[in-house]
């Protein structure tokens, strides 16, 4: 188990390596035109100017630029106060990038983990169920549903519940989108995240459905589940022991992905129509103005937690079944 | 040549059954026997049929625009009055006035003319949005730059996608260690939030590299930030397939018949990855019209005064209360395209894949 862990974790800072290169093409190679004229925003003094390309190394070669955006990123991190210089800085605002998606990540989180929590109860109640009655007509209805859930899309989902449930109604039972601290607050916490949560986890529900739908009902077609079946076991005990059990590999991986996306900013249209101001949130007020650092910051945050999941769940997976630790 | 053993034609088997019942075997491909199975599935179909008459409708969006509404997508009719039947109502109504009988200036809410359906001959079916433009017309135009781009994507990702797989399952060694790497790297970002950054970076001046010139406001950037981003997403299950073709005899037997790579690759392996590939291309578009829409309506896809759906419900989100048409309309325009070709991704695939068969009859 040790070497396969040491191995992963080696290919885990390759990824990581690979990503903060692709990040460096994308912002700063590939739109063209001098970067520090972008970067020093809006009316820069000529000095302004100079000053970025000597501290960003723009009048270096690449590899130095590439070493130095990673330390700005790097020093973003370390507490206390930074030069003007020194770190990842919104071109039009100048904020610490660093510490606006720090400012997020409450309200991130906590969208997260209880949609997390909903769509997995209740993707995997649906996948169960529609396979249990596969063919008969509760399971059209409800794979007609999943697939309507896959279809929509989410930021119109949550446009239409923010219309009719909290602002159409004359007394509306919910808030009309925004976030309070769970320590401000915890009950208006909640209702201000239920909106949210539902439309963030239906998309989800209804694909963790269907895949665990299928999964189910090709397990039932194992060798193995036809010996339990032979051995008398009753149906149930099939259905949870044998049927689920392995059905539901797939699922973890894909929670495991899926869940670290939403945490690193994958939520970003739920935050943004529900106007949570979050990891996601944050990212999206800078496509309009074109302000590349937070959109930089927010990728690299998010693409970090992506790596990091997906090791866990392989060392998870390892854990659950021996067979996969040599490769 | 030597003559057969028995004095049995060639093809036995058909011959003796045109004895017996007077019936003949008929040869049939695979492909004639999905195509038996999906003509059965009336869902399936139907979906296809509503998936074809979106895009006709879309493609048709200039015919309507000149004939039926009389209007371009981008022009304003804000100070203009339409017959409603018969009744003179002003396109965009309320904002400030002055009334000469009080002699003050008078401010009102303002009011946007609502579906006329075909009461105003055909002119603002939908409605209006807050510059007077024809909701209809703008539908239409925006339907077809998302179908441009959900199916440019999806060809773009799909090709690409299937070459990389091909040639890191063919070769293996160090050029599939490069694919799989590739597919990794892609893999380790939130979809749309590379898709963003590309998009943003991208609409700052456009792509001027290797020779290719795109200007900012292109439709080509987010068709192919949309394809670059989930390459990954056809090219892993497809490069497994590869892999597991590779081993297989018929590969060996074309190889020992003196079949170079290319031959091998596009006569022998692409033939049998070419339902999945289909079935994921079906797929893959739904999910390009999703993530255009999400994209456009971050403002990192298609620019205004371009339409598309997506910017349109982005547009429409802040008159939501005043005029909820404007946001609902062009998301139920989705929800259709998406939820159509999904079924039909479904029926395909069950067709093409008889297991799937085996399975709804459990």
């Amino acid at each position: 188990m040790v070497p396969f862990i040491i191995r992963r974790l080696i290919g885990m800072v390759a990824v990581l390596f690979g990503v903060s290169v692709l990040v460096f093409i994308v912002f700063i190679l590939l739109p063209g035109g001098d970067p520090a004229e972008r970067m020093a925003g809006k009316n820069p003094t000529p000095q302004n100017i100079v000053n970025i390309r000597e501290k960003w190394g723009f009048d270096r070669p690449f590899y130095v630029q590439y070493v130095k955006m990673m330390q700005k990123a790097g020093t973003g991190l370390l507490p206390g106060p930074h030069g003007e210089y020194d770190i990842l800085r919104s071109f039009d605002t100048r904020q610490d990038v660093v510490h606006e998606i720090k400012k997020g990540i409450p309200a991130t989180f906590s969208l997260c983990i209880g949609a997390g929590i909903i769509w997995l109860v209740f993707g995997i109640l649906v996948g169960v169920f529609s396979a249990v009655k596969a063919g008969r007509w509760s399971d059209r209805l409800i794979t007609t549903f999943a697939l309507i859930g896959v279809s929509m899309p989410v930021f119109w989902l949550g446009l239409v519940l923010r219309y009719f449930l909290a602002e159409k109604p004359a007394h509306p039972r919910f808030p009309d989108g925004g976030y309070v601290p769970l320590t401000t607050d915890p009950a208006e916490w909640a209702l201000h995240l239920i909106l949210p949560w539902f439309c963030l986890s239906v998309l989800f529900i209804g694909f963790y459905g269907r895949v665990l739908r299928s999964n189910m009902l090709d397990t039932m077609n194992e060798d193995y589940v036809r010996t339990a079946r032979a051995k008398g076991l009753r149906s149930n005990q099939i259905l949870m022991r044998h049927v689920l059990r392995n059905s539901l590999i797939p699922i973890v991986s894909l929670f495991g992905l899926d869940f670290a996306a939403v945490l690193g900013g994958g939520a970003i249209l739920t935050e943004t129509v529900f106007d949570l101001k979050g990891v996601g949130w944050y990212a999206a007020q800078s496509v309009g103005g074109l302000d590349l650092p937070p959109i930089m910051g927010v990728t690299l945050y998010g693409s970090f937690f992506i790596v990091l999941f997906s090791a866990l769940v392989d060392f998870f997976y390892a854990y659950l079944d021996p067979r996969i630790r040599p490769t | 040549m030597a003559e057969p053993a028995t004095d049995l034609p060639f093809d036995s088997a058909a011959f003796l059954a045109s004895e017996e019942h007077e019936v003949a075997i008929v040869g049939r491909s695979p492909w004639y026997l999905a195509w038996r199975r999906l003509r059965r599935n009336y869902f399936a179909l139907f979906s296809l049929f509503v998936f074809v008459l979106i895009v006709a409708c879309c493609a048709l969006a200039p015919v309507y625009a000149r004939h039926v509404a009389h209007t371009g997508p981008n022009e304003v009719h804000v100070s203009e009055k339409v017959k409603v039947d018969g009744k003179l109502t002003p396109v965009v109504g309320g904002g400030s006035y002055y009334d000469a009988k009080t002699n003050r200036f008078v401010v009102k809410a303002p009011t946007y003319l609502g579906p006329t359906w075909w009461h105003a001959n055909g002119r603002f079916v939908l409605g209006t949005d807050n510059l007077g433009r024809d909701v209809a017309v703008r539908l239409l135009y925006g339907g077809l730059n998302s179908l441009k781009i959900g199916i440019g994507s999806a060809l773009i990702c799909t090709f690409v996608a299937v070459f990389l797989a091909l040639l890191g399952g063919y070769f293996g060694g160090w050029i599939d260690w490069i694919v799989s790497r590739f597919f990794d790297l892609i893999w380790a970002f939130p979809v749309l939030l590379l898709a963003i950054a590309l998009g943003s970076a991208l609409a700052v001046n456009g792509f001027h590299h290797f020779g290719i010139s795109i200007e900012p406001g292109s439709l080509w950037i987010p068709t192919l930030v949309i394809s670059y981003v989930l390459i990954p997403y056809v090219g892993r299950p497809v490069r497994g397939q590869v892999l597991s073709l590779r081993e297989k005899e018929f590969v060996e037997a074309a190889i020992g018949g003196g079949a170079g790579p290319l031959r091998v690759m596009f006569s022998d392996l692409l033939p049998n990855i070419a339902s999945t590939v289909l079935v994921f291309f079906t797929l893959i578009i739904a999910n390009n019209i999703l993530t255009e829409a999400g994209l456009s309506f971050l403002g990192a896809g298609v620019r205004l005064p371009d339409p598309s759906w997506g910017n349109l419900i982005a547009s429409g989100q802040d008159q939501i209360q005043t005029a909820p048409w404007l946001a609902l309309v062009p998301g139920i325009a989705i929800v259709l395209t998406v939820l159509s070709l999904n079924i039909f991704g479904d029926g395909l695939r069950d067709a093409l894949d008889p297991r799937a068969k085996v399975r709804i009859e459990h």
